[in-house]
Formats: C-alpha cells, sequence, structure tokens
C-alpha cells in the first residue's frame, strides 16, 4: 500500500530578552550552574511572578511577522507536574489564549515551488531548568539557570508532508524569529527546540492516522531523520498487522530509530487552570501599530526586492536573503563595488563555498564583506581579472592585508600598457600561424584560444579585453 | 500600659512617658508567662525586639513621629522574615528560614513597628480553629477549652489577650475576621489587591489577603496606612493612591445606609449572635443611619464554590513543597517518586492533604468544567449580587460567624467546620473589604459584627466600625485567663 505522512512540528525558540519571562534574573547562555536562578526561580515560599514585557513585544513581533492574529487579551495559565527541574511544580503557559493566533509562512520546496504551510498559534511559555544525570554518582544535580527562561511555542498546522517540508519550515521559522532579532535560535544551545508529531495514512484518504511525537530534537539533520525513521517504523508496525499507539518517543541518533519515552517522564493530565498570580494581559492596536511599524524587512519581502532590484535569479534572491546576516553581507558587497549581480555571483559561489568547507557562518568569515567588496572593484576597473581575482581571494582568507596591498605585493595587477600587450599579442600570432589563417577565414571561436595563449604568456595578468581588440586588429587588417 | 491601642500608647511614647524598651519588655515577659497556656506564638524574637525597640527610641528621640514607631506587633507565621523561622503552621516548613522580608513586613519595618516573634497558625492557613497547626492548637482567652478560631488563630489571641499590640493576619475565607470575632477583637480583610502578597506564603492566590488584627477600629486604620499600597512585585496588587484611613475615622453617619443580607439571618445562626447584631444596629440608627435588607441570593453556593477555587489553587501552590529544594525532605529516598511520596506525606498535616485532593481532583481532566469552571461562574454571581446590593446601601452589615468560639476537638466533621465560614467566604470570593468588630457577647464569650464594603472601601469600613466603638465598649472588654497566682 502507498502511503503519505502528516506532519506538525511544535518549535520552542528561547526569547533574547536581558531577564527572565517573571523575574529579573538574567538569561544568558552558559553560566556557572544555579547562578542566574533567584528567590522566584528557586520557587521559595511567597514569591511571585512579574510578567516582563519585553517577552510580550517579541511575541508580537514574531505574530506580525507571520501575519498572524495577536491576541488583545492573552491569558497565563499553570500546567502542573512535578519534576526536580520545575520548582514551582508548574509551568506558567498559555493555554486557551495564546499571543499569537493563527497565521502562516511560506516555504521554497526543492522543486522551486512555494508551499504556504499554517501556524496554528504561538505562546509565550517559561523554561524549565536542566537535571543532570551523570557526574552526581547516583545523584542528580540540577541547574536552574535556564528555570524561567522565555520560550515561545510555535505550533505548526499539520500540514507539511514530508521530512524535507518539515525542515524547509523550520529552516523558515530559524531565519525569520533570527531577522526579528527575537532568539538566538541555535538548535545546538537548545535555544531552538523542536517536538514532531507524526501519522501516516494511506495515500489519498482524508482520516488522520494516530500520531506520534517525537520530543526535543536540536539539529535540522536529525529532525529530517527522525521523521523518516519514525514513517518507516510506523509503516512497518501497520504492514505486520499491528497498530500505533499514541505516545512519546525520542530520537536516537547513533542507531537511527525512534524508542518510547518511559511513561514516567511523561504526565498525562496537567490540569491546567489560569495562573491566579497574574492579570491577563490587555494590548490595544496602538501597541500592535507601534510593533508593526518598528518591524524590519522579513525574509520573503527582501527576496522579492532582491530579485527586483538588483535583478536577481529567483533562487540566488532566496539563497542570499536566507539569513539576515547573508543579506546584509551581500548588500555591503554589492554597494561597495557597484555591480549586484557580480557580487552575488561572488557571494553565492566562492565565498559559500569557502564557508560550507570551514563550516562557518558568514558573520564568522574571514574576508569580511568591504573587503569582497574591494575585491571586486578591483575587477570592475580592470586592476586584475577574474581568475586573478580567486588568487587574491584565496590569499585573502589568511592575510588579513588590504586588497590593493595583496595585488601589489603578489605582482598580480593586469597589464594594461598597449606596448606589452602588444609584444604578447605579435608573439601568440607569430607561435600560431595555424589558428592565425583559421581565424582569417571566418572561424571566429579560434579567438578563443589565442587569447588564452596570450593570457598564459602574461601569467593572467593581461587584460583579455584588450588582448582580443588587438589581435582582431592584427589579424583582420 | 500593656492593654492600650496603638494610638494611645504611640502618644505616650511621643510625649516620652515610655519608651519602646520598656514597652517591648512588658510585652516580652508576658509572652513568656503566658504563652505556654495560649501557643500564640511559634517564634518569639526576643533578642531583635529589644534592638528594633532601641532603634525605634534612638529615632523618638531625633524627633521622629511615626505613628507606629516603637510599636510591638506579631507577624502571623505566613509572612517571610528574613532570617526568623517561617513555618506557615507546617512540619514542612518547620525550619524554613527565608532570604528575604515580606513586603508587609519590610512595610512594618520601614514603619517602625517592633517585632516581637510570629503568630501560630492553621497549617498554611487552611483551617477554622487553629487546630491543624503543626505546632498544636492555640487556645482562646477568653476561655482556654475553646478555639480562637482560625486561620490567624495566634494573631487573635495574642491581640485578645495583650501579647502585642496589633497583629498582622490573612484571610482568604475569613481567616482574620472569624477568629476576631471568637477573641472580641477588631479584624480587617481589605479589598483583593489593596496589600502587596509578596512574601506572603500562598494558600489560594485569587483569594489571599493580608490584613489586620488589633484592639480598634482606629488601630486598623494605622496599620492599613503602613500595609496598603500597589506592589511591583506582585502583579495583582492594585495601583490606587495611598489614603489616610484615619482621616474619615470621624465622619458622620448620618444618613448612611446599612444592608441587612437577609440570607446572613437565616436558619443556623444562634439568637444570641443574632440578638447582638440587631443590638448593635439600633446604635447605628441612632448614629442616623438607614437600615434596609438586602438580597444575596447566591450566598448559599459560596461555601461550595470556595472549597473548589481555594483547593484548587492550594494544590498548585503547594507544589513547591517537593523536598528538593528547601524544607523537609524525608530520610533516605530510594528514588525520586519515593521522596515526593514521603515528604509530601510527612510533612504536610491531614487537612492540607484533604485540600489538596479535593483540588487535584477538581483541576482534573474531565471534571474542571463541572468543579472549577462552574465554581467561577458562581463566583461571578456572588460578585453581582453584591454589585446589586451596593446599588441600594453603602455597607452590608452581620453576624461575622453563626455563633461563638467553639470548643477544642469538638469539631471532626470537615465539612461543619467549612461550613464556619458561610458569612464571610463571598466576601473573598468577590475581593470585597470587611470587617469584624466586637458587639455583644454571649456566655461570657465574644460575639462579632460583619462589616462589609464596596470594593476599596476599607476607609468607609474602617469610619463605620470606629463611630460605632466611639458608643460602646465591647472592644475594651478584656478576657481573664490568668489563674490567680
Amino acid at each position: 500500500m502507498e502511503w503519505e505522512s502528516v506532519i506538525g512540528l511544535e518549535v520552542h525558540v528561547s526569547l533574547s530578552t536581558k531577564s527572565k519571562l517573571f523575574s529579573g534574573s538574567a538569561s544568558a547562555f552558559g553560566a556557572e550552574p544555579n547562578t542566574q536562578a533567584n528567590i522566584f526561580d528557586l520557587a521559595l515560599p511567597g514569591t511571585l511572578p512579574v510578567f516582563n514585557a519585553e517577552a510580550l513585544r517579541m511575541a508580537v513581533r514574531f505574530g506580525l511577522a507571520i501575519g498572524a492574529e495577536i491576541g488583545k487579551q492573552s491569558v497565563f495559565d499553570r500546567k502542573n507536574y512535578f519534576y526536580p527541574d520545575l520548582p514551582k511544580g508548574y509551568q506558567i503557559t498559555q493555554l486557551d489564549f495564546p499571543t499569537v493566533g493563527k497565521g502562516s509562512l511560506s516555504v521554497t520546496l526543492e522543486d522551486g515551488t512555494e508551499k504556504v504551510i499554517g501556524v496554528t498559534r504561538a505562546h509565550i511559555e517559561e523554561n524549565a531548568g536542566k537535571s543532570l544525570h551523570e557526574e552526581f554518582n547516583e545523584f542528580s544535580g540540577i541547574d536552574l539557570n535556564r528555570a524561567g527562561e522565555p520560550l515561545l511555542e510555535i505550533v505548526s498546522e499539520p500540514e507539511i508532508t514530508n521530512a524535507k517540508e518539515a525542515v524547509a519550515y523550520l529552516k523558515k521559522l530559524h531565519s525569520i524569529v533570527r531577522y526579528l532579532d527575537i532568539s538566538d535560535a541555535i538548535m545546538a544551545q537548545g535555544s531552538m527546540r523542536c517536538d514532531v508529531n507524526v501519522s501516516i495514512r494511506p495515500k489519498n484518504t482524508t482520516e488522520l492516522g494516530t500520531r506520534t511525537e517525537i520530543k526535543n530534537i536540536n539539529s535540522f539533520r536529525f529532525v529530517e531523520k527522525a521523521i523518516y525513521s519514525e514513517i518507516r517504523r510506523q509503516q512497518e508496525v501497520i504492514e505486520d498487522g499491528g497498530k500505533i499507539i499514541q505516545e512519546t518517543r525520542r530520537y536516537d541518533s547513533n542507531k537511527d530509530i525512534t524508542t518510547p519515552m518511559r511513561s514516567k517522564e511523561v504526565a498525562n493530565d496537567y490540569r491546567y487552570f489560569p495562573e491566579p498570580d497574574l492579570l491577563p494581559i490587555v494590548i490595544d492596536d496602538e501597541y500592535i501599530a507601534e510593533i508593526r511599524a518598528e518591524l524590519p524587512e522579513l525574509p520573503d519581502a527582501k527576496k522579492e526586492r532582491f530579485s527586483k532590484e538588483y535583478s536577481l535569479s529567483n533562487y540566488d534572491a532566496g539563497v542570499l536573503t536566507a539569513t539576515r546576516e547573508m543579506a546584509e553581507y551581500f548588500e555591503e558587497v554589492a554597494k561597495g563595488c557597484g555591480d549586484p549581480k557580480l557580487a552575488a555571483n561572488w557571494v553565492t559561489g566562492d565565498l559559500s563555498a569557502l564557508l560550507n568547507k570551514n563550516d562557518l557562518d558568514i558573520s564568522d568569515s574571514s574576508i569580511q564583506a568591504e573587503r569582497l567588496g574591494n575585491l571586486l572593484s578591483r575587477i570592475l576597473d580592470n586592476t586584475i581579472s577574474g581568475r586573478i581575482a580567486k588568487m587574491v581571494f584565496e590569499t585573502m582568507i589568511d592575510d588579513n592585508d588590504s586588497v590593493d596591498s595583496i595585488i601589489a605585493k603578489k605582482g598580480l595587477k593586469q597589464v594594461t600598457d598597449s606596448g606589452a600587450i602588444e609584444k604578447l599579442v605579435d608573439e601568440v600570432i607569430a607561435n600560431n600561424p595555424d589558428q592565425v589563417q583559421q581565424l582569417k577565414e571566418g572561424k571566429d571561436q579560434v579567438i578563443g584560444f589565442l587569447v588564452g595563449q596570450a593570457m598564459r604568456l602574461s601569467q593572467g595578468k593581461a587584460n583579455p579585453g584588450q588582448v582580443n581588440q588587438l589581435l582582431r586588429e592584427k589579424i583582420m587588417s | 500600659m500593656i492593654e492600650k491601642t496603638a494610638a494611645e500608647l504611640s502618644q505616650a511614647l511621643s510625649s516620652g512617658e515610655l519608651s519602646s524598651t520598656e514597652l517591648t519588655q512588658s510585652y516580652l515577659d508576658r509572652i513568656s508567662k503566658h504563652n505556654r497556656k495560649l501557643n500564640a506564638f511559634i517564634t518569639i524574637c526576643e533578642e531583635s525586639a529589644l534592638e528594633q525597640a532601641k532603634a525605634a527610641d534612638e529615632k523618638r528621640a531625633t524627633g521622629d513621629k511615626s505613628p507606629l514607631l516603637g510599636i510591638p506587633l506579631a507577624h502571623k507565621d505566613i509572612f517571610c522574615t528574613k532570617g526568623v523561622i517561617t513555618s506557615c503552621g507546617s512540619h514542612m516548613l518547620e525550619n524554613f528560614v527565608a532570604p528575604y522580608d515580606a513586603t508587609v513586613v519590610e512595610k512594618f519595618k520601614t514603619a517602625g513597628a517592633v517585632m516581637l516573634g510570629k503568630t501560630n497558625m492553621d497549617e498554611f492557613a487552611m483551617g477554622s480553629s487553629n487546630e491543624t497547626s503543626f505546632f498544636g492548637p492555640v487556645k482562646n482567652p477568653w476561655d482556654l477549652k475553646r478555639v480562637p478560631g482560625g486561620s490567624s488563630g495566634g494573631s487573635a489571641a495574642a491581640v485578645a489577650a495583650d501579647l502585642c499590640v496589633m497583629a498582622t493576619g490573612t484571610d482568604t475565607g475569613g481567616s482574620i475576621r472569624q477568629p476576631a470575632a471568637f477573641c472580641g477583637i477588631t479584624g480587617l480583610k481589605p479589598s483583593y489587591g489593596r496589600v502587596s502578597r509578596w512574601g506572603m506564603i500562598a494558600f489560594a492566590s485569587s483569594l489571599d489577603q493580608a490584613g489586620t488584627l488589633s484592639k480598634s477600629a482606629e488601630d486598623a486604620a494605622l496599620m492599613t496606612n503602613v500595609m496598603a499600597g500597589i506592589d511591583s512585585k506582585d502583579s495583582t496588587s492594585i495601583d490606587r493612591p495611598a489614603e489616610d484611613y484615619t482621616a474619615t475615622l470621624n465622619d458622620s453617619l448620618d444618613g448612611l445606609r446599612i444592608g441587612i443580607p437577609k440570607q446572613h439571618f437565616a436558619e443556623g445562626l444562634s439568637a444570641k449572635v443574632e440578638q447582638a447584631v440587631r443590638e448593635a444596629l439600633k446604635e447605628y440608627e441612632k448614629l442616623g443611619a438607614n437600615i434596609t435588607e438586602v438580597d444575596l441570593p447566591n450566598n448559599h453556593l459560596s461555601v461550595s464554590a470556595y472549597y473548589v477555587v481555594a483547593p484548587a489553587e492550594a494544590s498548585a501552590n503547594l507544589s513547591r513543597y517537593d523536598g528538593v529544594r528547601y524544607g523537609h525532605r524525608c530520610e533516605n529516598p530510594i528514588d525520586l517518586e519515593d521522596m515526593y511520596k514521603r515528604t509530601r506525606s510527612e510533612g504536610f498535616g491531614d487537612e492540607v492533604k484533604r485540600r489538596i485532593l479535593i483540588g487535584t481532583y477538581a483541576l482534573s481532566a474531565g471534571y474542571y468544567d463541572a468543579y472549577y469552571k462552574k465554581a467561577q461562574k458562581i463566583r461571578r454571581l456572588i460578585k453581582n449580587d453584591f454589585i446589586k446590593a451596593f446599588e441600594q446601601v453603602d455597607v452590608i452589615v452581620g453576624p461575622t460567624s453563626p455563633h461563638t468560639a467553639f470548643g477544642l476537638g469538638s469539631k471532626t466533621d470537615p465539612v461543619a467546620m467549612y461550613l464556619e465560614d458561610i458569612y464571610t467566604i463571598a466576601v473573598n470570593l468577590a475581593g470585597l473589604p470587611g470587617i469584624s468588630i466586637p458587639a455583644g457577647f454571649a456566655n461570657g464569650l465574644p460575639i462579632g459584627m460583619h462589616i462589609i464594603g464596596k470594593d476599596f472601601g476599607e476607609g468607609k469600613l474602617l469610619n463605620v466600625a470606629h463611630q460605632f466603638q466611639q458608643q460602646t465598649d465591647w472592644h475594651k472588654r478584656k478576657p481573664n485567663f490568668e489563674p490567680e497566682d
């Protein structure tokens, strides 16, 4: 039987507020255990939550960015369960009245088509602390630095049909929250986490199958692999006559399988009720308008602008706007050299290859946008050829010197002196009588060979345009 | 002098005829003499009290005339006090020392009041008799075989027995007003949100409110002046300008409209209590008040609604007592679940466990709509009843409790105990202010009269109570619990 899968994602992003969601503690990543936990975070008796309005602004920014309905009145609820890293014994979250309602975002699929995926809601909630089960010899350690850190949980509609789409959706979310500057969204550090709901059904049917939830996946690649693995498992179970149990599973990346979580780790009745220590958050149109006015240009708009303003292909515009840093880098290079197309070719080509090879983010690139812009300017003003530029580029990776110094130092400046070029051309004509004859007979493509010979003689430094012109003049006259 | 009110003592301190050190020492002596009998205090802070008294005397000497400067008071053991154990009447927190002061505590410190100690209470404020305290029951100074009421029973008994000038309390369903009635003193529960809850150990967050136990309405006004106000640390505290509650104490009651809810004078009310309250109403008529009957048709639902909402909130509020970070932890747990189970089984008393179970049940999947949601609807109906009644009247008057203090150990049925608060609970559900003042005696036991005000009508309540106390001396009567030496 042919199957199709239905996938929904629940993505948690840590909001990069200065302090925690309900207390004044800092929420920086990587501090010594329990140094960022105050009396509220420790749930000492008598302490009360005070809502951090910065988190609200961030959530509303996100909501507006995905065209969502913004809850004019959002209500916090208590989600009750016992766990040592949950100091109050309940998590403060939003159940029935989230700050962000229905919205959507569009992703570009591998075949280049766009697909709109619905976002059911996004709600604000606090993070739990961290349990450390190793290195305490029969005991567990608790680190409450993370406890109370603000999260935005973004829930998708079950409209994703395969693993690749899921990853495209995740990457788009990642891009949006980073454009909005509301989260670092670094999966490896846990500031973006993903739970995946997966079910399968016979192809072209409408009834949803029983779903399982795979919790806490921490990389794009593992999300993709976990989905493949879980779909495979569900197919096998059903084809063997079994039934899918609704349960929570975890992905074991070493074995590439999903395994059920122990039932003890999964509470089944959270006994939600409205948090009586906090008033509902009421916001008005003015507040929303203010935040809307502050929104930066978002990936989709930027992509459209890039392709129009810089006459870039849809694909290039997509690549160049995938992250805000990439887009900013590109625009700086384009402005620096004045030729957006050339800039696009270099950023998506040599530069991206370099970053990929070294597994670097564009913000860590040893070649800053300004330097790349200078390099391209030297191509455009004929100081060097494109081929020499690649050599200079290679040098620039380890050499922080200016582009001009490197060109001078290495003696790579293009030869444009007509006397020198004439010498070269004469030498080429003398050495290649057959090809000269062919050109005279009208076999025009031979010119490429002859120019190439001249370039070789000049070790790439001759101006190919000038060579070309002079060759034609001498042979045809 | 130990029987005097704060207002009177403040004058004596101001004029220099008395020092806070002398005064504080007198109370400490009295506490050490009588506390064993009454069990009103859990912790006595002799040393720090005398230090604070000395500091207050020094301040007085510089001309500081703050009304509560140097006045000895007691805090209910539900308020966190930096460096002093805050037990909440529970084995769970028997040795818990908070690293911070509750806002209420801090405000009294700033006002220069002297903290004598921490008073006994029903465990986590769950009880109406003070019998659920891990530290044993408090005795009613009017009859040591009777309960002082609860949950602020220690504070009420301490004030009534002159072990302190005044005391703080908290009121979730009647926990200030009912013990004030049973002990013959004045007990004010302000409007919800009037006083910060920061540092006040939570029982039911949407109902809990800090208030005062004192020897007069005037003293309650002095205390409320200190306690009231918005607090950025409590999101449910209300942003209203500070009021001077003493300024309106002497306003005329001529033309005051008093409402008498027929539901508060119905079956179950003791004849003597009813008679005392009706006599008191005559005093008000003499002062020019008009009395009309009002209807609170949903009052009979208040106890049921309360015993869903309050335990539901409590079940979550008490989850933090898990043995992980502070408080009691069982010996040698074999695993996490064992630690949770034994820690909480050992740390909590029966009444607390009962309410956690009720609350957990009421919030459970499949029951939430039938219990919690419905109770919240009833809560709105009750609030609407009051809003409607207050269209016709300025205050509502009735008995605080259906009867006078009952015998220790005499109420074993939890539901009978819950019905103790039948007149007071609706006020918490509606978030209104209420005060209980002495209005007579039956068989030597005090009777409390309950006055309910509009939202943030504390000023009017205190005015109405004070005017009554200008005409009567019920609040000045003293218990004689001291056996012949």
